[in-house]
């Protein structure tokens, strides 16, 4: 009894890391980053990209256990710049700027939320809190590996001492509520130029002490994070939609310094000149129809192709559940039905998101050394009618369609999505 | 110029109205096999011939139309536009009235706006037709109306008014009103409601009009039911929901469209035994509340099963404001349909269930000139629409 627990323990440790090779033989790369592979091999170990290139040009290692996947696409894993997956929170209702709550206390790990972005293809995902505050909290940065807690998805070592998200901004209609919420959009940028007025201040005391732990100021843990944006480790995901309220996060970062990426931005299409001329990413959602909220009436399919002509980097996001994760790459599909390039679309699920995530190192294309993440499709990743076979994490099979368990969760059905997921606790996400 | 213009096209373009041959590489008359260069042409407001471009003969004078793909119009099955609005502020949310949970004498023709902007957003994504009208939150809302797409008033696009009265077995009554406060109070006052109706017919019979009751809009519409005047467009999503509607259509005889329906898959027996058709949920319906066991392969289900159905764009309370039925239908072909399988409930078969099969949804001598002109493969994302034909005007000639 004794010996199967030992072994049963051991091998859910060996869940954990990809030691044998395995090799990917016969179907259509695309890597992202260089043209697509016809007949291609892909090799992975220890969780990375061990080796790719077109048959004849890479060895497959002897030991290695060599899948025939001719006829199938493989596409790096997708990279979700903004999603409420996970069951988490943010701030609560006591204040409207909140950038030490973390959501990565509040995720819950086994909320099935996760199968459904891994039937999707999506193994990187920015899960944030609301935009219902005018700061809502630190974002999480997470790979979906299968984990026990949330530090075995993060991408960061150590939540206590790394950066291991962003931070969580929004303007527009969303934040203005009751006090001590700002009533209107000018007391909104006053409440946050404040702010971070009192975090530089912050951080000249701490540079004054340079180093000595006598002078340092006492611990803020809303400052801790605030100096981290101003000193830009630590992203701004800022949620806005009109072009005006744009404008006013871009003239916010101009005067601190920040990093930002533009989350939402359904009117981008109108201010896409200033946006490039601020060098802003922009993430944005693909909705079926304009409208449901009044700042998201002029939002368009044609946002993504009339950003990228105007050279800004486009990243699509889910808002997961304003659209659901399992169909993300339609948004992609739909950006090249309004004018997009096949190879921006693509990017703009992968590398264009690792971007703005900081994580292009590590994942978003399919690059010797990097994570080995990736899709096995059936066919075009833009067509209706093909499906997400398989999803790897870090050599790991996260999803295989061909297992019904997985299946269902691709599909939906009886007591599949049992527990109601985010969509209200996200305060509607894009509301 | 107002660069809005440039994407949807609010305002109705110089339309034109003439002789139109349409041209299509394939041509889905959903009145059989789809054609191959095949030719639709159009007199006035009705389809004149179809056929082969080899047996039909365009005739001098003719306006040219050419596409990859040829579609009838789409037919929208349930949709709630014109009275929903695309800003969802209480101005433009016509869909409730939430001062009593069962109105069904609200008209939805006194409350549509054929000028809506979400109807020319679907408009320019193919549907020539939709069944809209008063929406889910209600046991009984108000009626539902069919209208083509375009036109200046309610009275040049309507096609039937009062065609059936929606009403909602779900949750969400509960949350809309005080009372009911629970499911089987909802449908304790419906029974209540159609036993009353049933007496109201009575006493009308009496052949002394002097002892005839007075006039009741309300239970006027709900006899109408009885009668089988109207349809019951009963929203019922999870099983014990369908269960209690197909319940309380026996008890009365009333004839009666299941709506939603996402766990139709678990009493497939049950709605063939009843002899309903249905209008699903839209494929990508949110997996929460009422409809969290909803599956994308319910239509395919459905199709085996041989239960008649239909795809709705439905009701949406926040974004997106309203569906898209040639998505919803592109998702179903991704899911078990064939792609004639899936054009079929958006068009044919959607025409089928609002009773207008001999009017829209197909093409073929004498029905209205409904038409969508594509760039490829319809269910494909990455294909566009790049006309729209009603009652044989070109109402929108730009791809998207």
């Amino acid at each position: 009894m004794r010996t199967t627990l030992l072994i049963l323990c051991l091998s859910s440790s060996l869940l954990l890391a990809q030691e044998q090779p395995i090799a990917f033989r016969g179907a259509t790369i695309y890597p992202i980053e260089g043209a697509p592979i016809s007949n291609g091999i892909l090799v992975v170990e220890k969780g990375v990209i061990k080796a790719i290139g077109a048959t004849g040009s890479v060895t497959i290692p002897a030991n290695a256990t060599v899948y025939d996947v001719a006829g199938k696409v493989i596409m790096p894993g997708m990279v979700d710049t903004h999603s409420h997956i996970g069951r988490g929170d943010g701030g609560d209702a006591s204040a409207a700027l909140n950038p030490e709550v973390r959501i990565l206390d509040a995720i819950d790990v086994r909320s099935t939320s996760f199968m459904k972005a891994l039937s999707g293809g999506i193994t990187t995902v920015n899960v944030m809190p609301g935009s219902g505050h005018l700061m809502s909290g630190q974002t999480a940065y997470l790979k979906l590996r299968r984990a026990n807690t949330i530090n075995g998805m993060l991408f960061c070592r150590d939540p206590l001492n790394d950066i291991c998200g962003g931070m969580k901004m929004a303007n527009g209609t969303n934040s203005i509520r009751d006090k001590p919420f700002p009533g209107t959009r000018a007391k909104s940028a006053a409440m946050v130029r404040q702010l971070f007025v009192k975090a530089q201040e912050y951080r000249s005391k701490v540079q004054a002490a340079k180093g000595n732990p006598e002078k340092m100021p006492k611990r803020e843990l809303d400052m801790e994070a605030l100096v981290q944006v101003l000193e830009g480790k630590r992203v701004v995901h800022h949620h806005t939609h009109r072009h005006d309220d744009i404008l006013t996060v871009l003239r916010l970062a101009k005067e601190f310094g920040f990093r930002v990426v533009l989350q939402h931005v359904s009117e981008a299409w109108k201010v896409a000149k200033e946006i490039a001329e601020a060098k802003a990413p922009c993430s944005i959602i693909v909705l079926d129809s304009p409208g449901g909220k009044l700042e998201a009436v002029d939002i368009r399919y044609e946002t993504g192709a009339i950003l990228e002509k105007a050279g800004v980097s486009v990243a699509y996001h889910t808002d997961d559940g304003i659209t659901d994760s399992r169909l993300f790459i339609r948004s992609a599909a739909f950006g090249v039905r309004a004018g997009m390039s096949r190879e921006k679309a693509l990017e703009s699920v992968t590398i264009a998101g690792a971007r703005m995530l900081d994580l292009d190192g590590r994942v978003g294309s399919l690059r010797v050394g990097k994570d080995a993440d990736f899709l096995v499709l059936s066919g075009d990743p833009l067509s209706v009618y093909t499906h997400i076979e398989q999803t790897w994490v870090e050599g790991m099979k996260r999803f295989d369609r061909a297992n019904p368990e997985d299946l269902k969760y691709a599909v939906g059905g009886y007591d599949v999505y049992g527990y109601p997921e985010s969509f209200d606790a996200c305060e509607g996400g894009l509301q | 110029m107002n660069i809005r213009m440039l994407f949807l096209p609010l305002f109705v373009p110089a339309l034109v109205q003439a002789q139109i041959a349409v041209h299509g590489e394939t041509v889905y008359t959903m009145a059989g096999p789809p054609l191959k260069d095949a030719v639709v042409l159009i007199k006035g407001t009705s389809i004149e011939r179809v056929g082969p471009a080899s047996e039909v003969t365009i005739p001098a004078g003719y306006k040219v139309l050419t596409a990859k793909v040829v579609t009838p119009g789409l037919v929208d099955a349930h949709s709630t536009v014109g009275l929903a609005g695309i800003f969802n502020v209480p101005h433009d949310q016509m869909q409730l009235e939430k001062s009593s949970p069962i109105q069904p004498e609200l008209r939805a023709i006194d409350a549509y706006n054929p000028k809506e902007d979400l109807v020319a957003w679907v408009r320019s994504l193919g549907v020539t037709t939709v069944h809209t009208g008063h929406g889910p939150g209600a046991l009984m809302s108000g009626t539902t109306m069919v209208a083509k797409t375009s036109g200046e008033t309610v009275n040049d696009v309507v096609v039937t008014p009062n065609l059936m009265v929606a009403f909602t077995m779900g949750s969400s009554v509960s949350r809309n009103f005080k009372s009911p406060g629970t499911r089987s109070k909802g449908v304790a006052m419906l029974r209540q409601e159609f036993l009353k109706a049933r007496d109201y017919l009575k006493k009308l019979e009496n052949k002394d009009p002097e002892k005839r009751p007075a006039r009741d809009l309300q239970l006027e519409m709900v006899a109408d039911i009885l009668r089988g005047n109207v349809k019951a467009l009963v929203t019922a999503q999870t099983a014990p929901e369908i269960a209690a509607a197909l319940r309380l259509q026996k008890e009365f005889g009333f004839s009666m469209v299941l709506d939603g329906a996402a766990e139709a898959y678990l009493l497939l027996d049950e709605i063939k035994a009843a002899g309903i058709s249905v209008i699903l949920h839209p494929t990508m319906v949110r997996t929460g509340g009422d409809t969290k066991n909803a599956s994308f392969t319910t239509a395919a289900v459905l199709r085996k099963a041989g239960v008649p159905f239909a795809l709705q764009s439905g009701f949406e309370g926040y974004v997106p404001k309203t569906r898209v039925i040639l998505f919803e239908a592109a998702l179903t072909a991704a899911n078990g349909l064939s792609i004639e399988e899936a054009l079929r409930t958006i068009t044919i078969d959607a025409a089928a269930i609002l009773g207008l099969e001999k009017r829209v949804g197909s093409l073929e001598r004498g029905k209205d000139a409904d038409l969508a002109l594509f760039d490829g493969d319809p269910f494909e994302y990455t294909t566009r629409v790049c006309a729209v034909v009603i009652n044989g005007t070109v109402v929108s000639e730009m791809c998207r």
